[in-house]
């Protein structure tokens, strides 16, 4: 119905994203407002049912094409469940996932989207969302007009769903769309095993784009090895293979929590901070006084890094 | 193979952002526009597909402030024709209004792949790939790091979290969203960009703006309040390297 608030199920491998009970949590609030019910949509994976608490309704399609994630196919049946069920609102975590379906359902359904969305709430009849832009140095604070809406909000945002009662569990049939398409899964490539573990360590160093060149990532490994500390890095760094993916901090990498995490370059844009914020004590090293990384870091200082980091090795040696 | 890249101009986020005099968008007039870092990786990965399969490359953009020096440089690079769409106004083009744009002047071309960054920083309304291939019809994936053709059908990876990610096979046409291309975007030199400039090979297309917009409303920009501030440690290299020693001790580490 035009008042409910519909969530898509984020899942990878038979893993339900902490994500998506977040966004659950959100939709019981905003359902809550508009006096609809809360609806998920899981698809390919009826096994995971059980363990959407928080919804009213779970509506699970099962289909060969949708075990294993292609955009194509989950695009279909989503798309098939909100034409027929029409609900005020979409909710998708802003993942892969999310990245490939809110822009298709937006042009294929005919709703306005707003994406990196960190906050939501209903205003009168309307909805407004407030979203990251501009690497995160800003947020927007926007209206959704019209009737319906396409929302991909950012991991972490909002408090997962209570959890409680069992949502009724109802069986959606596949649209005919899906025995015909143009995408098809191949394999899933694993990371590559024997590199160090950096969400086992307890002190990481980092490195950003602010290291310049892969000769300088030699001075601050020589400071790492003195402190007996593996080297992470933020994106742009692996991105151009100074450090192997494995080393990578970040949304599209790995998620870390070690006692002290140290910085060298990195500015602090959104996709790093959501790998790094829940670091027990963050040191952060950046020429720019005004980047971001100085307001999730406990301690900064703005001296050139060519300067700190031998200094550092120096006396930690 | 023929390839389109998209490319949008962003603001370069190195500058302070100043807002307008409601605070409903950036102020454009002092900003300095850069090529979106997504678009630079797409380009890169559309130039190692020509290389690897032969084909063409074509860029187009949106008449955004300086793009005709990011066109420039594509041709340097390697592209093989360089479009800007103008006639789309001054201030900031949603991402739906760039879709119905670049999906009717593909309408007119026959193109096989479009390769697009797959976000940009002011991209509010969405990331172009999917909505452009939902307007087209075409399949779509995004967040790939590597895209191979064989024949009439690509492969791609998608990239997920933690390293992990998945080999996909989609039949052409289709639209693909670059994370990030194999190897790092390739320089061009400034004398061969000015070569390109002078040679003044960009073709022009005016267009009209859509009528349908996003269909959102930006009510206002702001900065997000400081929830904390790092204290910032002050003084000589080895003032600051003692005292960043004694906090990695306080922590138990570093005995």
């Amino acid at each position: 119905m035009a008042n409910d608030i519909l969530v898509l199920a984020d899942h990878l491998g038979g893993q339900l994203s902490d994500t998506t009970l977040e966004l659950v949590g959100k939709a019981r609030e905003l359902a809550g407002a508009t006096g609809g019910q809360v609806m998920v949509a899981l698809l390919g994976a009826p096994d995971l049912a059980g363990r959407i608490a928080g919804a009213d309704t779970v509506l699970s399609v099962d289909h060969p094409a949708l075990v294993d994630y292609t955009p194509e196919a989950w695009e279909k049946a989503l798309l098939a469940i909100v034409t027929e069920r029409q609900p005020r609102l979409v909710l998708i975590a802003n993942t892969t996932i999310g990245m490939d379906l809110g822009g298709g359902l937006s042009a294929a359904w005919g709703a306005p989207l707003v994406a990196y969305i960190v906050g939501l709430q209903a205003d009168g009849g309307g909805i407004v969302a407030t979203a990251q832009v501009y690497g995160g140095k800003l947020l927007a604070e926007v209206a959704i007009t019209g009737d319906r809406g396409v929302c991909t909000v950012v991991a972490g945002s909002f408090p997962a769903a209570a959890g409680g009662g069992s949502p009724t569990v109802e069986t959606v049939s596949p649209p005919a769309g899906l025995d015909d398409l143009k995408t098809s899964f191949l394999t899933m490539v694993e990371p590559e095993g024997g590199d160090v573990d950096i969400t086992a360590a307890e002190l990481l160093v980092s490195v950003g784009r602010g290291i310049g060149s892969q000769d300088n990532l030699e001075e601050v490994q020589e400071l790492a090895d003195a402190l007996g500390a593996p080297l992470s890095a933020s994106r742009p760094v692996t991105d151009a293979g100074w450090l192997p993916k494995t080393r990578q901090v970040g949304k599209s990498g790995l998620k870390v929590k070690p006692k002290v995490y140290l910085t060298f370059g990195i500015s602090g844009a959104p996709e790093h901070l959501e790998g790094m914020r829940d670091a027990e004590l963050i040191i952060a090293c950046n020429t720019d006084a005004a980047a971001p990384i100085f307001d999730v870091a406990h301690y900064g200082t703005t001296i050139d890094l060519f300067d700190l980091v031998p200094a550092l090795t120096d006396k930690a040696g | 193979m023929r390839i389109v890249v998209p490319v949008k101009q962003t603001p370069d986020l190195v500058e302070e952002l100043d807002l307008n005099d409601d605070a409903t968008d950036v102020d454009r007039e002092f900003l300095k526009f850069v090529l979106s870092e997504w678009d630079d990786q797409a380009l890169e990965e559309a130039l190692l597909v020509k290389e690897a399969s032969g084909g063409e490359v074509i860029v187009v953009g949106f008449g955004d402030p300086d793009v005709e020096l990011s066109l420039s440089t594509a041709l340097a690079k390697g592209a093989d024709r360089a479009v800007n769409l103008t006639g789309l106004g001054e201030g900031w083009i949603d991402s739906h209004t760039r879709a119905a744009v670049l999906a009717q002047w593909l309408s007119g071309q026959e193109v096989d792949l479009v390769l697009a960054g797959v976000q940009a920083v002011d991209d509010l309304d969405g990331q172009l790939p999917p909505l452009l291939a939902a307007t087209l019809d075409w399949p779509h994936v995004g967040v790939v790091i590597g895209v191979e053709g064989k024949d009439n059908t690509i492969q791609v990876s998608q990239e997920f979290g933690g390293g992990k990610a998945s080999r996909l096979e989609v039949k052409l046409p289709a639209v693909v969203g670059v994370q990030a291309a194999r190897q790092p975007p390739r320089y061009a030199s400034i004398t061969r960009i000015r070569q390109v400039q002078q040679a003044g090979g960009i073709e022009e297309v005016t267009v009209t703006k859509p009528d349908a917009d996003a269909g959102i409303t930006v009510r206002r920009l702001f900065e997000p309040e400081k929830t904390g501030h790092a204290e910032m440690l002050t003084g000589s290299p080895e003032d600051v390297a003692d005292r960043i020693l004694d906090l990695i001790r306080s922590k138990g580490l570093l005995k």
